[in-house]
This record gives structure tokens, C-alpha cells and sequence, in this order.
């Protein structure tokens, strides 16, 4: 029988495993959320503070569809992802497009999508309640082995992460569209002087950027749930990580939310005796980071 | 011309008969403004909007039956609403609004520093005001315009551990509360009471952001403490399925509990079977306790709203309390030193329960005082398979 001190070594191993599993799933999750807030960025240099509720618009679509209407899991989602594209379209078409054109100060941009997280809020409070909702588990069953617990259906949805990513980077670096978005995200002039169309690949990538937040609600509301309150807070834990990965970079995005979803599942174990100190640290490290490193870790433009 | 003026005659005539008719109505229903401060968007909005539609659900119902006699004369009633945001700053804003309005009774704040921050603006302005916030300081002498809207996390707690102590054998009990005033002193306040009856504590640090979506990292290290009992301190509804959640599929096999009111769907949705065995405080629309008037509460917030939501089962009380005590005490309908006179004699009979020998009173002597808490039944329930079952019911003096 193994000694108390072993036992203790075992138990902390077994958690720290625990706590990177964790960690690497928070961050999958994580990463899908910035990246569409990054693309909108590095496109428009527009800081879209609809996207906390751009997420949550998503989730109470698969909500419904899946939830409320009993169709698949799959058509919810896409619903989401192609009504949130449709919106972000409609958006920058009809608000951001004018309102850059009109005013050259940025902040005009910036409170137009303060306004538009605003909209979104009240909308959705008086379509879906106030009300939490959730949809029944997509997969039943719990993965436990190798010292790691995870729910199955957390694992489908990281991979279903992991892939959602690749697939844009890959459509980023290989296709017509996205290598027009990344022209134009190095340098908007020197694209329109090459002919990429400006305004219609802005379009596409807020709509882009705003079908992953409608994509990334969907798939997370089957885990987490959806409430109409939750918005801004997805907001700012989207501006951290695109803030640690560095702002318009897809890649920068990525690094951000794993490293945020890393920190989070390490300072909640390593910290818990002390409180709540697990933000503090990580505001805290974020601001001298940012301080040494104002453009994050991969900072503008794309890589 | 003779036709013109005949015209105008019976035209006269008939406006004067509208507007006499009109003046007679208003004369016979004159009404009576009751507040409400608290939140009512945001991530917290289920609070207040529970409490809003439960007001809006009766003084509809009242309207519909004539009104409310108060003395003599008729009231219709009317809710005027304010959403503070849950920001302590907005709810002064909010109770500022209630005293231009002239109003002097105000349900909310839901949260302790938004209690707080109104208590100089109600005593200022003469206003009674019911917050579901649980300071003592609120309700304990000097201080004496707020009245406690349900049971304190601080008088169901100890009667919950001590069941559970006693029925299922809890011996290990570990807290998890979000990082915000009300949960964090729900928490300590937890704490204290588990460990005054002996109970080993094995967590009472541990907290959450209260926008925290996934709940696996905070509770994988309090799991591995294997409590028999996971009190969720002061938690939100939208929170306590997804913590539920968390903690079963990371393989926690106790009990869990909680000292705030919840929502079945919500759980049922949020957490399916998983939050079976769910322990939390509730009011009156369990069958077991519930009367035909809770019944027809319930049936008209449903087709008033599209949805009941169960934390309604406690505050629903608030706005029959100020009608009863306004009927039992008349002058107090603008005058709340009239009202504070009748609450220590007031008694009437709770529509809510089956129970004939149930009362509406005010109590609270024992934890502030003096009496400044309404009196609502401590129902404590279990969730089972989409709905609550009445685990037992405890009163407050």
C-alpha cells in the first residue's frame, strides 16, 4: 500500500492531468470564439462588441431548432452559422460600411457596435426570456481513462473545434476569397490598387467573422447553454485572447484562446486556497505583457 | 340653423355625459402605484424579472376583479418598474424615480449592495421597501424601512445541513460561490452554519466568475476532495445546472445543494437527469402545499408570459403583503410610520397554501430584532425528473 506522500504525489499527477485536459478543451473553445472577432478586425479595424451576442444569437437559434423543433443537432447548427452570416452581412452592408464612410474617426465604428450589443441584448431578452436554456446532451457518456475525465460530448466538440479551425485557416491561406481578406487585412489601399474588391470581401468577412461567433454559439449551447445576459462577458474574454495573441492575426487568435483556457484551468486548481485570485493574476499578467508586448504575441499584420 | 343647434345640443350633451360618465370612474378607481427597483436585464435578469411579472400577474388579476378595497375606496393598481442593472447606483437612481412618483411601497433590489445603496433614499422619502437581499444591517434597528422579501440564506441553511446531517448521513460538506457580495456572504455565512453543527468543511474558498460558461475547472479540484454535500452558494439559475452538470460528469456522487430559489426547466434543460437529487428552496407551488389560488397564479403568469418560473413561487408574496397590510392599516397608503405601526400586530390569511391555518405575517425577531422579514413558508425541495417534490417545510419566527 502505497505511503501518504505517495498517494498525495498520485492525487496531484491525476489532477494536473485533469487540469490539462481541461485546459486544452476551454482553449479549443476559446480559439473558435476570437476567431471570428479577429477576422473582423484585421479586416475592418472594427472592435465588434456585437460578438458576445452574435454568439449567443447562434446558440438560441440551434436552441430552437434542435431544442424547441426537435430537428438534428447538425441543420441547428448550420442555421446558426447561416442566419449569423446573413446578419453580419446585413451589418456591415447597411451599418459599418456606411458609418466608415461618413465619419473617420474610429471610434464611430466602435460605439455602432456598442449600440449593435445593445440591440442584440434587448432583442434577445424579450424574444428568449431571461430564462438559461439548453439543449439534451448530443452524446451521452463520459471518457474516463489515463487519469482525465471528460464528458464525450465535450470531446466531439473540441474536435469539432479543432476542425472548424483548420478548416479556416485552410480556407484562409488556399482560396481566392481568403487570400482577398488577407490582402486586404495587410493593406486595404495596396488590395483595392491590385483590384480586390473591397467592399464586397469586407462583406464576406464580417459576415465570415460573424457566422463562426453564430457557429461557435451553436455548438457550445449543447455544453454550456445560452442566456440572454451573457453576451458582453463572451465580449471581453474575447478581447483578452485576441489581445494576448495579438489583434487581426487568425493565428495570434488561436495562441490567445488556448493560452487563456491554459491559465484559466491551471490558476482555478493551482490558486484556489487564495479565492477568486485566478482573473486577478491573469489581468494582472495581461497588463504587463501588454505593456513589454502592446501588439500581443503575433501582433498586425497577418501571419 | 334650428337643426344645426340641435346638433350641437345632443352633442353637448352627449360630451357631458362621456366626461361625467369618465370623472364617476376615475373617482371610483383610483390607483394606487406600487414599485419595483431591481434587475431586470443582464446576466442576473431572471431575478427580477420573476419578481416584476409576479407583481404585473396580480395587480392584473386584482384589476380584472374590481380592483383592491383599501378603507373606502376602490384602488387600481398600478407597477411602475425600474431595471437598476443590478448596479448600486442605478438602483438609487431607481428608488429616486419611485419617491418623484410619489410612491411609498417599492419591491427590490434583488442584490445586497443595490439594498444598500437605496436604504438612505427610502428612509429619506418615507418609502417601505422589499429587497431580496440579506444584509442584517438592513433590517435590524436603527435601520427600519426595508422589509426582507424571502428566507435568508442564513436561516435555511442550517435547517437544510441539519436535515441532511440527520437523513443522508452528510459529514464532508464543501461551499463553491460566485466571486460577488451576496454569494461570497451567503458563503461565509454557509460556512459558519455547517460548522456550528459539526460538519467537516473541506472547501470554503473556492469561487467563480459569475459569467464563467464552463464550470469543469473550478470544480475539478473540489471533487477531489469528496464532499458528501456540494453547497452552491447564493447561485444564480442559469449557473446551477451547468455547476450540476459539472460536477456529475466529473464523477461526484453526493449531494448538492443550494440556499436560493430555483427554476425546474431550467434545470431540466440545463443539466436533464443529471440534477436529480438537486436540493434547493422553494415556495408554494409544489402540489403538496400548493392552494387553488397558487394554482391560478401560476395558470395566469403562463398565459401572461408564455412561461412560469418557479423562483416566482417566493416572490410572489411580496405585493399581497403590501395590499393586505395597506387593508388592515388604510392610513398607512401614504404614510409608512402608519404602515410600521401595523407590523407588529398584522396577521391575514395566505392565499397560497392549502393549509387553512396558514397566515401572511411579518417575523424576523429572532435573526434582526424587530420584525422586518415577510413571513413565507421555508419550502425545501428536491428536483426530480423536470419538477420539484417538497422535501420538508420549516418557518422562520
Amino acid at each position: 500500500m502505497p505511503g501518504p506522500s505517495i498517494t498525495f504525489t498520485w492525487w496531484i499527477r491525476r489532477l494536473m492531468e485533469q487540469v490539462i485536459a481541461n485546459g486544452l478543451y476551454l482553449g479549443a473553445q476559446y480559439a473558435l470564439i476570437a476567431l471570428g472577432l479577429t477576422l473582423i478586425f484585421g479586416l475592418m479595424n472594427v472592435l465588434n462588441f456585437a460578438h458576445g451576442q452574435m454568439y449567443v444569437l447562434g446558440g438560441f437559434i440551434t436552441y430552437t431548432v434542435y431544442g424547441q423543433l426537435g430537428l438534428p443537432f447538425a441543420v441547428a447548427v448550420i442555421c446558426s452559422g447561416i442566419t449569423l452570416a446573413v446578419i453580419g452581412g446585413f451589418m456591415e452592408r447597411y451599418l459599418f460600411r456606411t458609418v466608415i464612410r461618413r465619419s473617420h474617426r474610429e471610434e464611430s465604428t466602435m460605439m455602432l457596435a456598442a449600440a449593435t450589443a445593445f440591440f442584440f441584448d434587448a432583442v434577445m431578452l424579450l424574444v428568449f426570456g431571461e430564462k438559461q436554456r439548453g439543449v439534451p446532451k448530443i452524446v451521452k457518456g463520459v471518457f474516463n481513462d489515463f487519469g482525465v475525465i471528460l464528458p464525450y460530448d465535450r470531446i466531439l466538440v473540441g474536435l469539432i473545434a479543432a476542425i472548424l479551425i483548420l478548416g479556416f485557416i485552410a480556407f484562409m491561406k488556399y482560396t481566392k476569397t481568403g487570400r482577398a481578406m488577407r490582402a486586404l487585412a495587410q493593406d486595404r489601399v495596396a488590395a483595392q490598387l491590385m483590384g480586390v474588391e473591397v467592399d464586397r470581401y469586407t462583406m464576406i468577412g464580417f459576415a465570415l467573422g460573424a457566422m463562426l461567433a453564430g457557429l461557435v454559439g451553436g455548438l457550445l449551447v449543447s455544453i454550456t447553454g445560452v442566456n440572454s445576459g451573457i453576451g458582453g462577458p463572451i465580449s471581453i474574454k474575447a478581447f483578452m485572447m485576441i489581445m494576448i495573441g495579438g489583434a487581426g492575426v487568425v493565428s495570434g487568435a488561436i495562441a490567445g484562446g488556448f493560452i487563456l483556457g491554459m491559465m484559466e484551468s491551471v490558476g482555478l486548481t493551482v490558486l484556489r486556497e487564495y479565492g477568486d485570485v485566478t482573473y486577478l493574476v491573469i489581468f494582472a499578467a495581461l497588463m504587463m505583457f501588454l505593456s513589454i508586448r502592446p501588439n500581443g504575441l503575433m501582433g498586425k499584420p497577418w501571419g | 340653423m334650428l337643426t344645426l343647434s340641435r346638433r350641437a345640443l345632443i352633442g353637448a350633451a352627449s360630451a357631458i355625459a362621456l366626461f361625467a360618465g369618465a370623472h364617476a370612474a376615475s373617482a371610483a378607481d383610483a390607483k394606487l402605484k406600487i414599485g419595483f427597483v431591481g434587475v431586470t436585464s443582464g446576466p442576473a435578469a431572471a431575478w427580477g424579472t420573476s419578481n416584476v411579472r409576479s407583481m404585473q400577474t396580480l395587480a392584473e388579476w386584482y384589476n380584472e376583479l374590481g380592483g383592491v378595497k383599501i378603507g373606502d375606496k376602490t384602488y387600481e393598481l398600478e407597477v411602475i418598474t425600474f431595471d437598476d442593472q443590478k448596479d448600486p447606483k442605478r438602483a438609487v437612481e431607481g428608488m429616486e424615480k419611485m419617491a418623484q412618483e410619489g410612491i411609498h411601497y417599492v419591491v427590490g433590489p434583488n442584490v445586497d449592495d443595490g439594498a444598500a445603496a437605496v436604504r438612505p433614499v427610502a428612509e429619506k422619502n418615507g418609502i417601505m421597501y422589499f429587497p431580496y437581499a440579506f444584509p442584517k444591517e438592513l433590517y435590524t434597528a436603527p435601520a427600519s424601512n426595508a422589509i426582507l422579501g424571502m428566507i435568508a440564506n442564513y436561516q435555511s441553511g442550517p435547517a437544510i445541513y441539519k436535515y441532511l446531517m440527520e437523513n443522508k448521513g452528510v459529514k464532508k460538506v464543501a461551499f463553491v460561490a460566485a466571486n460577488e457580495s451576496d454569494p461570497l456572504s451567503q458563503r461565509d455565512s454557509g460556512v459558519a452554519a455547517a460548522k456550528a453543527l459539526g460538519l467537516e468543511v473541506v472547501a470554503d474558498k473556492d469561487t467563480y466568475q459569475n459569467d464563467t460558461r464552463d464550470f469543469t475547472p473550478v470544480l475539478t479540484p473540489i471533487v477531489a476532495l469528496k464532499p458528501d454535500l456540494l453547497v452552491l452558494s447564493g447561485v444564480a439559475p442559469a449557473n446551477a445546472p451547468l455547476l450540476i452538470r459539472a460536477a456529475r460528469e466529473l464523477g461526484y456522487e453526493g449531494l448538492i445543494s443550494t440556499e436560493t430559489a430555483q427554476d425546474a426547466k431550467v434545470l431540466e434543460e440545463g443539466a436533464g437527469e443529471l440534477a436529480n437529487g438537486f436540493i434547493s428552496v422553494g415556495g408554494a407551488s409544489t402540489p403538496e402545499i400548493a392552494s387553488d389560488h397558487m394554482k391560478e397564479f401560476v395558470a395566469r403568469y403562463t398565459k401572461k408570459f408564455g412561461e412560469y418560473n418557479d423562483e416566482s413561487n417566493t416572490k410572489v408574496y411580496a405585493l399581497d403583503y403590501i395590499l393586505e397590510a395597506l387593508k388592515a392599516n388604510p392610513a398607512a397608503i401614504d404614510n409608512v410610520d402608519e404602515f410600521k405601526k401595523t407590523i407588529d400586530t398584522f396577521e391575514a390569511a395566505n392565499p397560497y397554501l392549502k393549509d387553512p391555518n396558514a397566515k401572511l405575517k411579518f417575523v424576523g425577531t429572532t435573526s434582526f430584532g424587530q420584525k422586518r422579514q415577510v413571513a413565507v413558508p421555508m419550502v425545501v425541495n428536491e428536483y426530480k425528473d423536470g419538477k420539484f417534490e417538497t422535501l420538508f417545510v420549516g418557518t422562520v419566527d
